[in-house]
């Protein structure tokens, strides 16, 4: 009896050190809000709108008959969806990282999380986790919606578990930039601001400066029979394109196209990386560098140099 | 006073020998020579301060005093510029966890968290502070008892009122029974009720043995429950000792009040001439002024000011209280040092 209850208390015991009170805390009072259920409802409209709509325009331009196997046709669907989600997934990172600290500092229960025995570790790493699994959950209540695309065929399972791991790491690094701002401003609103910023640069910004650029080598150059071999470097630009990136994946040539030196060149040379490549590196120690910096950031710096405590004494 | 200047005298190493041998006398709290900036601003300067353990010290000073950032760096919330700041023998510095192991900090503004029910709220807070469930399953209902809030424990924390709320923070400090209180104007925004109330509490943490530091800018509020006074002004202690000796320094020149019929003007002219009369202060027909002097002189004065043709109603010694000790002492004295 006396063993049993001891086997009982040990139990709650083992979930308390699984689950941080951090992280249990953001779950808890994350699902309680409605705001969640409403992002998950936008969120899962918006796919399936998207899904179908595209699905019924290509009905419409293949005419009903033509529903059968099409790899290519399966394949523009696929990357479609693909896309669609990652765009959902850029507007939603910010909306969801931007704010956890912030927010507490605002609503002034920052204070007392900070005077309790949580390390600023485990509190940053709680918040960036909890949203991120919000985000999951998000993701995957998609599949069904995605698998749309196995009804034409072309499309292994194995791709769309590419994708999948693609949108879990970007997620990771845009979410942990989010983390970073919202510790670093005091305001969340200026945090979701930048946050947004940062996406919309990276998403749209990166692009429209690699097509600006382009057209202005392009035209400088227009007369030479051989394009000048420094406009090669305009495509890292490229790289830093979420979108792009998750292309190049499935579609290599636009790696070999984007890194042609000018707009008419010959695109017969290799790409320097693979965009998702560069994407992969250049966001890995980004995300490395901006999680620490939260960590460090959320609590003053009290340590004071070594110089200047021997000094004082 | 005197035992607690001669503790202060000693060196910093002494004193931190003194707190391992133990004992009720050791120091929970050893602030010397802090400082703080807020960029140009100067917030704390250079401030001293020492509380023995077991001690209910009152933190008094008027508004941007410097109390609330003092406690602020006794929690580890903000960094010192400068100065040693130890709590039980730990430097807030150094091991900043284990000093957050023995406070409970209260701000004076928190927030809650809406979504939780108040039983859950304490139950957060206390896994936070690394408090196994089972023990807190045990503790929870008793917190809840102290603070009178039994009744909410199933309430969501956003139906709580502004005094419920202000209870359940003090519950939520005590989750892990933290050495040293750090209360950050905790009566404020209560009705003289709940004050009383809130009051009532204090005096069984006491009973507790709990050391707590409780600031206020409002006197009477603390006078009946405090063992000590800090007096803060302008980032600078101008004082600290028991309630009474803090009355009695200030008294060595007792304060008199006189009321007249009229002329005060005039009075307040002839007062400043006389022998042994300090400052003088007018409000109305009423005058007030420090008096050095004992009996004998005091009745003299009254003799020479009638001859002069003051018309005095009442002639006494000041009802002094707690609060006009501190009106007393932060009227430019802070300025001086
Ligand atoms: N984060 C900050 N940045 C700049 N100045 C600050 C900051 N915090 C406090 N101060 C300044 O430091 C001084 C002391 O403030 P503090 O809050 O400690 O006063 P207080 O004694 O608690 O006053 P009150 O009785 O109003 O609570 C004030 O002049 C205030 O303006
Ligand atoms: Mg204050």
């Amino acid at each position: 009896m006396s063993g049993q209850s001891a086997a009982k208390r040990r139990l709650p015991d083992l979930r308390t050190r699984l689950i941080n009170p951090v992280l249990g805390k953001e779950f808890t009072l994350r699902m309680r809000t409605p705001r969640s259920m409403w992002a998950l409802l936008f969120y899962l409209t918006a796919i399936g709108i998207l899904a179908f709509g595209f699905m019924y325009i290509f009905r419409m331009d293949y005419g009903l008959g033509a529903a059968s196997f099409d790899p290519g046709r399966s394949r523009t669907m696929f990357l479609f969806i693909s896309l669609a989600q990652l765009g959902l997934i850029a507007f939603m990172t910010p909306g969801l990282t931007a704010g956890v600290v912030s927010s507490e500092r605002e609503k002034q229960t920052l204070n007392l999380l900070l005077t309790t025995q949580q390390s600023s570790t485990s509190i940053i790493l709680s918040k960036l986790v909890s949203s991120l699994s919000f985000m999951t959950l998000l993701v995957i209540s998609t599949m069904p919606i995605f698998s749309i695309v196995f009804l034409y065929g072309g499309i292994s399972p194995g791709q769309v578990g590419t994708v999948f791991a693609f949108y879990l790491f970007t997620m990771l690094a845009f979410g942990s930039f989010g983390v970073l701002f919202s510790t670093w401003m005091k305001r969340t609103m200026l945090s979701v601001i930048t946050s947004y910023g940062l996406t919309l640069f990276m998403y749209g910004g990166t692009a429209f400066l690699y097509l600006i650029l382009h057209l202005m080598i392009d035209s400088m150059t227009s007369g030479q029979p051989n394009p000048p071999g420094y406009s090669n470097w305009l495509g890292f630009l490229m790289g830093l394109n979420p979108a792009a990136a998750l292309v190049s994946i499935f579609e290599p040539e636009l790696s070999r196209s984007v890194f042609r030196g000018g707009w008419f060149g010959p695109s017969s040379a290799e790409a320097p990386i693979e965009l998702w490549q560069e994407y992969f590196i250049v966001y890995s120690i980004l995300t490395v560098i901006a999680i620490p910096l939260s960590i460090r950031h959320i609590r003053p710096v009290l340590k004071r140099k070594r110089k200047k405590a021997a000094g004082r004494g | 006073m005197t035992e607690r200047t001669e503790q202060a005298a000693l060196p910093a190493e002494n004193s931190r020998q003194a707190d391992s041998a133990g004992g009720s006398d050791r120091l929970m709290v050893e602030i010397r020579g802090l400082t703080k900036r807020f960029g140009n601003f100067q917030a704390l300067k250079s401030i001293d301060l020492t509380i023995r353990r077991g001690t209910v010290f009152g933190f008094i000073g008027p508004n941007g005093a410097g109390k609330s950032t003092t406690m602020a760096i006794l929690a580890t919330l903000l960094a010192p510029d400068d100065g040693i700041v130890r709590v039980d023998g730990i430097d807030v510095t150094e091991d900043p966890k284990e000093v957050r192991r023995r406070i409970g900090y209260m701000p004076d503004f928190f927030g809650v968290y809406d979504q939780f029910r108040t039983t859950e709220y304490l139950h957060f807070y206390g896994a936070s502070c690394g408090i196994p469930r089972a023990e807190r399953e045990a503790l929870i209902p008793q917190l809840l008892e102290l603070v009178n809030l039994s009744d909410k424990k199933d309430a969501y924390v956003d139906t709580l009122s502004r005094g419920m709320k202000q209870r359940l923070c003090l519950a939520r400090c005590l989750v892990h029974d933290p050495d040293l209180l750090i209360l950050d104007e905790p009566a404020s925004g209560l009705d003289p009720r709940a004050r009383i109330e809130m009051r009532e509490i204090m005096k069984e943490l006491k009973a507790m043995g709990k050391t707590i530091i409780i600031s206020s800018h409002i006197l009477p509020e603390l006078a009946e429950m405090v063992d000590e006074i800090g007096v803060i002004e302008q980032g600078r202690m101008i004082a600290q000792g028991s309630v009474a000796e803090i009355q009695h320094r200030l008294q060595a020149g007792r304060i008199l009040e006189l009321r007249l019929a009229g002329g005060a003007e005039e009075a307040v002219v002839l007062l400043e001439g006389e022998p042994h009369v300090g400052r003088v202060m007018r409000d109305g027909q009423l005058v007030r002024f420090q008096f050095a002097g004992g009996d004998e002189e005091q009745a003299e004065l009254l003799v020479r000011l009638v001859e002069r043709g003051v018309r005095p109603i009442a002639f006494s010694e000041a009802q002094t209280n707690l609060e006009d000790v501190f009106l007393e002492m932060t009227k430019g004295i802070g300025v001086k040092t």
